[in-house]
């Protein structure tokens, strides 16, 4: 058996990829990947737990976090076409329409 | 059952080969290379679900994420041109801040995962958990499922208003009444 801390050790490294991608990158569709990344490292540690203890938990968490990242995907990725068919840009330090 | 060496050795080539990836998706200066690479990187955590005897789940992650979000990151990613020529670097916080935040939290996360001292789980025979997984939804979980299903609808109408052209208005005198 593969111990469960190399699971959540794996879960724990992929979501800090993900807080990088976020935080070091301006392009929002990278942005927007890294959070899936970030998903996928939640939902892993949720699987490992819920074997780890038995229940069937987890698994059902990960398709409820699965709904959301669907909805954000189709949303999301909605939203950074019509912005670039407006403003002609992706980079997220020149979408400031919204600031004051 | 796999025996231990084994189940490590293939544990380890799953890893690195979704962390690659991953790395990859974040840090690849070509966003076409990043958006191919995400395959590659939630190929390797339904991997790790098949290791975990997750298998309704390692099934769902290839069918809605491989073939749906990827899919529709893709699109994006081709029908926003020219998105390669911009700078990278965020200049309101900068690489060092940023590398040095990512360092702490993956440091803490990394120290509270191999100190905690997990319990090894009693070795559960290899069954389908399609059975547990569908009782689990239509039984304690059917609230959350229907209440997910209408979050689905209110995403899909959402994404269609928002990135449909607006279509130009008529020529004649009713046509503020037709749109909204």
């Amino acid at each position: 058996m593969v111990p469960m801390s190399y699971f959540v050790g794996l879960s724990a490294v992929l979501f800090a990829i993900g807080v990088a991608g976020v935080l070091l990158r301006r392009n929002i569709i990278v942005i927007f990947m890294s959070i899936e990344i970030m998903l996928n490292a939640v939902n892993l540690a949720f699987v490992a737990l819920g074997r780890r203890l038995g229940s069937m938990d987890g698994q059902v968490m990960v398709f409820f976090v699965m709904t959301v990242a669907a909805a954000e995907a189709a949303v999301g990725l909605a939203i950074i076409i019509a912005v670039f068919r407006n403003r002609e840009t992706v980079n997220a330090d020149q979408l400031n329409l919204m600031r004051w | 059952m796999l025996n231990s060496l084994a189940a490590q050795a293939i544990f380890y080539v799953i890893a690195a080969l979704t962390v690659g990836f991953a790395a990859l998706v974040a840090f690849s200066r070509n966003i076409v290379y990043s958006a191919f690479a995400l395959v590659g990187a939630l190929m390797g955590v339904a991997g790790v679900y098949i290791l975990l005897a997750a298998d309704f789940v390692a099934m769902v992650q290839v069918l809605l994420y491989v073939g749906g979000i990827v899919v529709l990151t893709i699109f994006a990613v081709m029908l926003t041109q020219g998105i390669g020529d911009l700078a990278v670097s965020n200049r309101a916080v900068g690489p060092g801040a940023g590398l040095a935040v990512v360092a702490l939290a993956g440091a803490v996360m990394l120290y509270a995962t191999l100190r905690t001292p997990w319990h090894l789980a009693t070795a559960v025979a290899v069954a389908s958990t399609t059975y547990g997984i569908g009782n689990a939804f239509l039984g304690v979980y059917v609230l959350p499922f229907e209440i997910a299903s209408l979050v689905l609808l209110a995403a899909l109408v959402g994404a269609v208003t928002i990135s449909r052209q607006d279509t130009p208005p008529p020529a004649d005198g009713a046509a503020e009444k037709g749109r909204s």
